[in-house]
């Protein structure tokens, strides 16, 4: 390993923060809101798991065998089958983008999440190691290889799926529907002031809670995992061992937890975004 | 923790992403699947066909064997029948054959005995003549005791 990660017990604080830093191009943010800085490693990973995904699909749907289906076609038949279940019980009528957005969803977040489960030092060691090779100072190169610990990645999500929202409100509801919904929305037309208030929040608590669920959770097994990265020395090695058998358990049931949520989620408001005006 | 503009470059991938699956994935399979879904409906309904129609061939040749076992039967009993009415006749004509020899014979019969009968009556005459002659020791006229002697004849 090198010297970044190898005295991590002799500075646990700064282990964690150097691991938890993004390789960036601009800097590191000064706000909570830069857009001056550009995660290059979030990008790299999502780039690389999308152009997987994509080649894969690619693949199998070129060869399609409808009498003889074989290996990774099953896999992919199996999961189409899934999705396209989900979209019809909660979704039925469903427009032509929503099961391509769904599994696409699912598969992307699985992916991302599944970075999790490598184990925390393997990648970030991995390129510090040839950043160093080319001459780089190891304390300063950084990398944190799952995409869904950063929050740009799962609010890009989740700002697509509103985008829909707004979309799948106006095309069924019309723009004076979607107003008259945000007007007059769930204390008649006696409270506009407080339905705008209402109704906007609702709409916004969409989104927001989208995306923070699925950071949450990923940012949240990450820490744990690098928690418990720092049982490495002598006597606490067994302890890590189980620990961190239990902690990947867990986790490898969160991971695909976490992406059926999102995706299941994106149908319900997408589902509730094409029902018609409705009285209140 | 923070938004940077890594959010457009991920926001841009994910959307050429649900696109390129759209395209490239979820429509090629979900048709294939509809397909083969399809066409194992259409098996199921030509088997299920099949297996009517073998019943109805069934019933039918059933039917045919049973037709066939009828019309067996009754032509073995008709040919019974025949057969014992050939008999019947059979016997019926032996019979008559039978009955119409034995009238010829008896006719015949008849008519040897009444020709014996004839022929003795014929010599009954000239035996008696001979006899009495012999008795008598003369001649005896056979014309003159024509009237005795035709009396011995008729009852012989």
């Amino acid at each position: 390993m090198s010297e970044a990660n190898a005295p991590a017990i002799s500075n646990p604080v700064e282990y964690i923060q150097h691991h938890l830093t993004n390789a960036s191009l601009g800097g590191h943010p000064k706000a909570l809101v830069d857009f001056d800085v550009f995660f290059i490693d979030t990008f790299l990973v999502t780039v690389i798991l999308a152009s997987l995904i994509a080649f894969v699909s690619w693949r199998v749907g070129k060869n399609l065998d409808a009498d003889n289906p074989t290996g990774m076609q099953n896999v992919l038949e199996t999961i189409v089958e899934f999705v396209n279940q989900q979209v019809k019980d909660i979704f039925p009528n469903a427009d032509r983008l929503i099961g391509p957005l769904a599994i696409t969803i699912f598969m992307i977040v699985f992916l991302m999440n599944l970075m999790d489960i490598i184990p925390v030092d393997l990648l970030p060691g991995l390129v510090t190691g040839v950043a160093s090779a080319f001459g780089a100072d190891p304390h300063h190169v950084y990398f944190k290889a799952v995409p869904t610990t950063n929050l740009d990645t799962t609010f890009a999500l989740a700002i697509i799926v509103f985008g829909l929202i707004v979309f799948y409100n106006i095309k069924n509801k019309g723009v004076v529907g979607y107003a008259k919904m945000f007007l007059f929305h769930p204390f008649g037309k006696f409270a506009i002031p407080v339905n705008v208030i209402m109704t906007a929040i609702e709409e916004l608590a969409k989104p927001v809670s989208l995306g923070l669920r699925l950071f949450g959770n990923m940012f949240a097994g990450e820490l744990l995992f690098l928690l418990i990265a720092l049982l490495g020395f002598a006597w606490a090695i067994p302890g890590q061992i189980i620990l961190g058998m239990l902690w990947s358990i867990f986790h490898l049931l969160v991971i695909p937890l976490q992406a059926f949520i999102f995706m299941l989620l994106t149908i319900v408001y997408l589902s509730l975004a094409s029902q018609g005006v409705d009285e209140h | 923790m923070n938004i940077t503009a890594t959010l457009f470059g991920q926001v841009l991938v994910f959307t050429f992403l649900i696109l390129f699956m759209k395209r490239f994935l979820w429509e090629p399979v979900l048709t294939a699947m509809e397909d083969r879904k399809a066409r194992i409906a259409e098996g199921l309904a030509a088997s299920e066909k099949g297996a009517e129609d073998a019943k109805i061939a069934e019933e039918e040749a059933a039917k045919t064997i049973s037709e066939a076992k009828a019309q067996a039967a009754e032509i073995v009993a008709q040919g019974k029948a025949r057969e014992s009415q050939m008999l019947e006749e059979a016997k019926g004509k032996a019979i008559e054959e039978a009955s119409r020899v034995k009238a010829a014979a008896d006719a015949e019969l008849e008519q040897e005995i009444i020709r014996a009968k004839d022929g003795l009556r014929a010599q009954v005459s000239e035996l008696a003549v001979a006899g009495a002659s012999k008795i008598l020791g003369k001649e005896i006229d056979a014309k003159a005791h024509k009237s005795v002697l035709d009396d011995l004849v008729s009852k012989i």
